[in-house]
């Protein structure tokens, strides 16, 4: 068994709500999604076309990117709809103190 | 398979033939979707190019530029191509279809069956009719080998005259001079873009290029082209004027490779017409992409969509169709273009009829018109704006009432509307 490797990317109150923020967590590009509740994290660049994906477009649970329109489910990081074929990576995610831990490894 | 879907045609057979001819963006998605639908028959693509199915946006852009590599744009990656086993033809002419026989004649004599066939044949760049058309210094902007032959002359030092004053010319325009080159745009009509962008955005476009120091001659026509004896070549213009320059670049639209279709006695207007489900007037033959016709309710008429969003969503659905399940597609035209860092995207077809709204401050880096019919927004059109617009598409699509007020009012967010 590992231990996760918990790192504070965010304050809870600053994940908007049914949309997407962009910040960088340990010198990566991260987007955070808060949909119905809870956070999701994912790296913020598309994976066919190097858009960031914090500048998108949030429905549900999908991430659409603003270039294209490739969409991904931010809870896997799996694509949903073309042109977008490869998953981004999505991180473990928990919320405590107000914050938001990412685990980037 | 075929119980939980029984609409799947014959065509899913794993003894089934079918053959893509063109290995463009829509050719490539047809195949790749094909494959993910569980076709598991034989899948031949064919293109007359030596590419594998590529996307053609970098190619005005980052390809020209020398920035990013052929391969870059290619649709699959090389393992991914492979998975999905076609019998790959590229370098391949088809010179006519058996619609009798179902059976394509190749250009090398070889024949090939089909079961179903999709026809993905693009379209070719227009020429200009004028004398000195086929010198070799006049250059057209289509494929990568266009982009390949063009680059080596975008270089501080050297000269383009772009001819005409489109989306591909005036992105050739952009790349040229942040190349370093000396730029001229030579432009028919009174206004750039004029068949597709109303007048407010053509200004804004003309600004942008005057800004980085392109000249752009407005409502000048080309007389002749030629080359002259320094190894240069020249522009003649009908007002007599001469542009000397190191290329020169036609960029003046489209023509519809249709001719495999027309000689087969397909219907065709200016393309091959199709149905919502990209079938032709032969039910075994399917066309999509730049090559396709078909009428579109968010436009009111039959038109060929000439887009990279077209290309992919109508090769996937002509697909779909090929293997007998639902498709019905009726796409919102979706447009963008990339010109020195400016990123200006259309939805819909902004026509003078509607009522225009302004959203920021005209001419600025980024501001939004919309095309209302009443208080429903039809069209939207703007510089930088990719995420207001994407909302905007939303207020299209659902065809939901607004308040004109409320869409100029910067104040209330796109997504509240």
């Amino acid at each position: 068994m590992t231990t996760m490797n918990w790192i504070d990317a965010a304050a809870r109150e600053d994940v908007p709500q049914d949309d997407v923020l962009g910040l960088a967590v340990a010198g990566r590009d991260i987007a955070l999604y808060g949909v119905e509740g809870e956070v999701y994290a994912t790296d913020n660049v598309c994976t066919h076309g190097q858009a960031r994906l914090c500048d998108g477009f949030l429905e549900g649970h999908e991430i659409e990117c603003p270039l294209h329109q490739g969409r991904f489910d931010v809870r896997s990081g799996q694509p949903t709809c073309a042109p977008a074929t490869e998953a981004i990576r999505s991180y473990p995610v928990k919320v405590e103190g107000g914050r938001v831990w990412l685990a980037l490894d | 398979m075929d119980a939980e879907r029984p609409g799947v045609a014959a065509a899913a057979r794993a003894a089934a033939t079918i053959v893509i001819v063109g290995a463009g963006q829509a050719g490539g998605w047809a195949a790749q979707t094909l494959r993910q639908q569980g076709f598991a028959g034989r899948l031949v693509l064919i293109g007359d190019e030596r590419h594998p199915p590529h996307e053609r946006p970098p190619l005005s852009k980052s390809v020209l530029a020398g920035k990013a590599t052929p391969q870059s744009t290619w649709l699959q990656k090389s393992d991914a191509f492979e998975a999905l086993a076609l019998d790959w033809r590229p370098d391949t002419r088809v010179t006519r279809i058996d619609r009798a026989a179902r059976r394509l004649e190749l250009a090398d004599g070889q024949a090939l069956a089909y079961d179903k066939l999709i026809l993905c044949t693009g379209g070719r760049a227009r020429s200009l009719a004028v004398p000195g058309a086929d010198l070799p210094g006049v250059h057209t902007l289509r494929t990568i080998d266009d982009a390949l032959a063009l680059a080596p002359l975008l270089q501080p030092g050297k000269s383009v005259v772009v001819v005409g004053g489109g989306w591909i010319g005036l992105e050739v325009a952009a790349t040229a001079r942040q190349q370093g080159a000396d730029v001229v745009v030579v432009e028919a009509q009174r206004r750039l873009c004029e068949r597709t962008v109303p007048s407010g955005i053509s200004e804004h476009l003309l600004a942008l290029h005057r800004r980085h120091g392109t000249r752009v001659l407005l409502g000048a026509g080309v007389a002749g082209f030629a080359a002259t004896d320094d190894g240069r070549s020249a522009v003649t213009l009908t007002d007599g004027s001469v542009l000397a320059c190191d290329a020169i670049v036609v960029g003046v639209g489209l023509v519809a490779n249709d001719e495999l279709a027309r000689d087969a006695g397909l219907a065709c207007d200016g393309g091959v017409i199709v149905d919502a489900r990209c079938r032709t007037s032969d039910p075994d033959i399917l066309a999509a992409g730049d090559v396709a016709v078909t009428d579109n309710p968010w436009a009111g008429r039959r038109l060929r969509l000439e887009s990279w969003q077209n290309a992919q969503d109508q090769g996937i659905a002509a697909a779909r169709s090929a293997l007998g399940l639902d498709v019905d597609y009726r796409p919102l035209p979706w447009f963008w273009s990339d010109q020195y860092g400016m990123n200006l995207q259309i939805y819909g077809i902004p026509t003078p009829a509607l009522r225009v709204v302004l959203r920021g401050v005209a001419g600025s880096d980024s501001f939004l018109l919309f095309y209302l019919d009443g208080e429903v927004v039809k069209a939207a059109i703007g510089p930088n704006a990719a995420r207001d617009l994407r909302f905007a598409r939303r207020l299209i699509e659902q065809r939901k009432p607004v308040d004109a007020g409320q869409l100029a009012d910067i104040g209330i967010p796109m997504s509240r509307l």
